[in-house]
């Protein structure tokens, strides 16, 4: 029972958050070009409220939108394939909000434990509410992502064919072309970085960069080449010839007009907004912060080691739950050898500041808010910096487009998969 | 003489730029120059008015209208024609700016001043007199034509977008009804009425 309310929350959540993707990105992308090219942006629209002008800094453009494309004509070419053309939009909008579902946005969840500091045996407890903050953890996981993303090329090919518009067929095929290529690249640039993690999970992606370090500095070529290969996947400039208006019109969705249009419009930005959370997963380390773990703020100059149970009990015994005072832990510390890191963490004590450490414990709840409130941060930065990509740089040729996905991103790709697998070999030899 | 040839060097890419990674991140860090200077002047609601200082650092946009550019003094806008100190048109229907009017868009009906009126037989005035301004071409003709200073264009006005054509059918009390861009509705020429010691003009009492 618990399972399917958590998982409709959870769905209801994101589908929630993205909704409002589509209209605020719009005004985003709007307000961030204007900012760009000294311009002052969307400011116009205003809704009359007791006499003042509501103008919110040019959102309520994105609401005339709206109403705008709702009450346009909604015309299909009269030779157009009916039902393709009607479903073409809706199989370009469902992949990119399908794949929110395997992300984790936010550190498992336990119920029953809200007000205590995070202890790794809650996991085991019998009885143990647990909500990953996940939709779905499957065991495929990432590939599950490849096959998702790959499906919303259909949805372009198929709007450019069914709508008996020869530009369109060209954007379509351009659009297919395309991104088949760049599917490639973007799959190839993830072995590296399966390799590091060792799982296909998501979860345990993000769990692997929480204890070891970020996929950005693991695999820091897979980086580069899978935000190239998203960017290029979302089909928007600099890698937008699907849509080049001064070669196919407006490509794929020329004769789409009214909310059809605003699908594929608002899928788009979806699509953005999903590539900042696939990067965000797997090579930002999710909700991850520098020196935030399970337990709050632990910043550890001296490395943790394994303690001994008996100094444990001890140590316990002698000081039980309360704040453990500077010199006795130091002391105490000192006096069996171990750091002060790893005394905190057994005794159970909330604050504390010694020696070159510095600890601050939180309470569950509010690591998982505070690592929520991390993963949007940011999946936002990475949009911001998308965004700014797409105005800073002029459309690529197509050509261009083909060399750069074939000649240099798969080669690349390849020799990333090579190093990794050469490394880790020989990590695993000096281990064994 | 053979020609002298200089052979130019061919400027080569350079790594950085060939990757085109160093290039991005350039471009990149300009546009984001711009970004946050821009939204900087917009919280701050603090930017320069580019039709003071054009040259302004920041966003550049002139929020029209509301903030407008001043037209140059000597513009020509829509038309008004000048009042006499009486508040009569300055206009004496003589015929000239309907005459040098290439687009043909001036009507004027004249008229004799009533008998005992001191300007009958000097002047005429103009019992109608009508702009069509969707026919004018505001070539400033009439302006210069017109030997009253009767007829001006510095209004500062350029013509306002109407719904109808009746409307952009200016008769005289419309024409009058424009002030210049200053404000004014007589024009700065001193006007001498016949009768008055100055004027210049063949007078019937003082003879030639």
């Amino acid at each position: 029972m618990l399972f399917w309310v958590q998982a409709l929350v959870k769905v209801g959540i994101i589908v929630g958050i993205l909704a409002q993707v589509g209209a605020i990105l719009l005004w985003v992308e709007r307000k961030q070009s204007a900012m760009m090219q000294d311009r002052m942006g969307p400011n116009r629209a205003f809704i009359p409220l007791f006499g003042r002008k509501i103008r919110a800094a040019g959102l309520i453009h994105s609401i005339a939108d709206g109403i705008k494309m709702v009450w346009k004509e909604d015309w299909r070419p009269p030779k157009a394939d009916k039902w393709l053309y009607a479903a073409a939009p809706i199989i370009s909008i469902v992949p990119p909000l399908c794949l929110f579902a395997v992300i984790p946005f936010g550190p498992t969840l336990h119920l029953n434990h809200l007000r205590e500091m995070y202890q790794a045996s809650w996991t085991a407890e019998a009885g143990a509410r647990v909500v990953p903050l996940q939709i779905a953890d499957l065991d495929v996981g990432i590939l599950f992502i490849f096959a998702v993303a790959g499906a919303g090329v259909i949805g372009a090919a198929l709007a450019g064919w069914s709508s008996d518009n020869k530009f369109s067929l060209l954007g379509g095929l351009r659009a297919a072309s395309q991104m088949v290529s760049y599917e490639v690249a973007m799959g190839l640039s993830l072995v590296g970085a399966f390799m590091v993690y060792q799982s296909p999970r998501i979860g345990e992606m993000v769990d692997w960069q929480v204890d070891h370090v970020w996929g950005i500095f693991a695999q820091p070529l897979a980086f580069v080449l899978f935000a190239t290969a998203a960017i290029a996947e979302t089909k928007r400039v600099p890698f937008d010839v699907p849509e080049g208006e001064s070669e196919v019109v407006a490509g794929y969705f020329t004769e789409y007009s009214g909310l059809k249009f605003g699908m594929f419009a608002a899928g788009e930005l979806v699509e953005v907004c999903t590539a900042g959370a696939i990067l965000t997963t797997v090579f930002l380390g999710g909700w991850h912060m520098p020196f935030l773990t399970q337990r709050g703020v632990e910043v550890m100059i001296s490395a943790g080691r394994a303690l001994d149970p008996e100094v444990v009990s001890a140590f316990v015994a002698q000081h039980g739950d309360k704040m453990v005072g500077f010199d006795a832990a130091a002391e105490l510390a000192q006096q069996h050898a171990v750091t002060a890191r790893d005394l905190l963490t057994h005794c159970g004590s909330s604050f504390a500041h010694l020696g070159t450490s510095f600890v601050w414990h939180w309470p569950h709840w509010a690591v998982v808010a505070v690592g929520a409130g991390n993963f949007l941060l940011k999946v936002l930065l990475l949009v911001f910096l998308q965004l700014q990509i797409r105005w800073t740089l002029p459309r690529f040729r197509y050509d261009q487009i083909m060399k750069l996905g074939w000649r240099v991103l798969l080669p690349a790709a390849l020799v990333n998969v090579l190093a990794t697998g050469t490394i880790l070999l020989f990590l695993q030899a000096g281990r064994a | 003489m053979t020609a002298r040839t200089k052979v130019m060097k061919k400027p080569l890419r350079t790594l950085g730029d060939q990757s085109y990674l160093v290039e991005l991140v350039k471009g990149l860090g300009l546009t984001l120059k711009h970004f946050f200077k821009g939204t900087q002047q917009m919280v701050a609601n603090s930017y320069a008015n580019p039709a003071e200082d054009p040259f302004a650092e920041g966003i550049a946009t002139l929020e029209y209208p509301e903030v407008k550019r001043a037209y140059p003094e000597r513009w020509r806008g829509v038309h008004r024609l000048t009042h006499r100190e009486d508040g009569s048109p300055r206009c004496v229907a003589c015929l000239c700016c309907s005459t040098a009017c290439p687009a043909q868009c001036i009507y004027i009906k004249p008229a004799e001043y009533p008998a005992g009126d001191k300007r009958r037989g000097y002047e005429r005035f103009p019992e109608e007199f009508v702009i069509d301004e969707l026919r004018c071409i505001f070539c400033g003709y009439c302006v210069e034509a017109c030997p009253c200073d009767a007829i001006r264009m510095d209004t500062g006005m350029h013509m306002t977008a109407l719904d109808n054509r009746a409307s952009f059918i200016f008769d005289k009390e419309k024409l009058m009804s424009i002030p210049s861009q200053h404000g004014e509705f007589k024009s700065e020429n001193p006007r001498h009425e016949p009768g008055d010691p100055s004027h210049p003009g063949i007078d019937r009492l003082r003879g030639h």
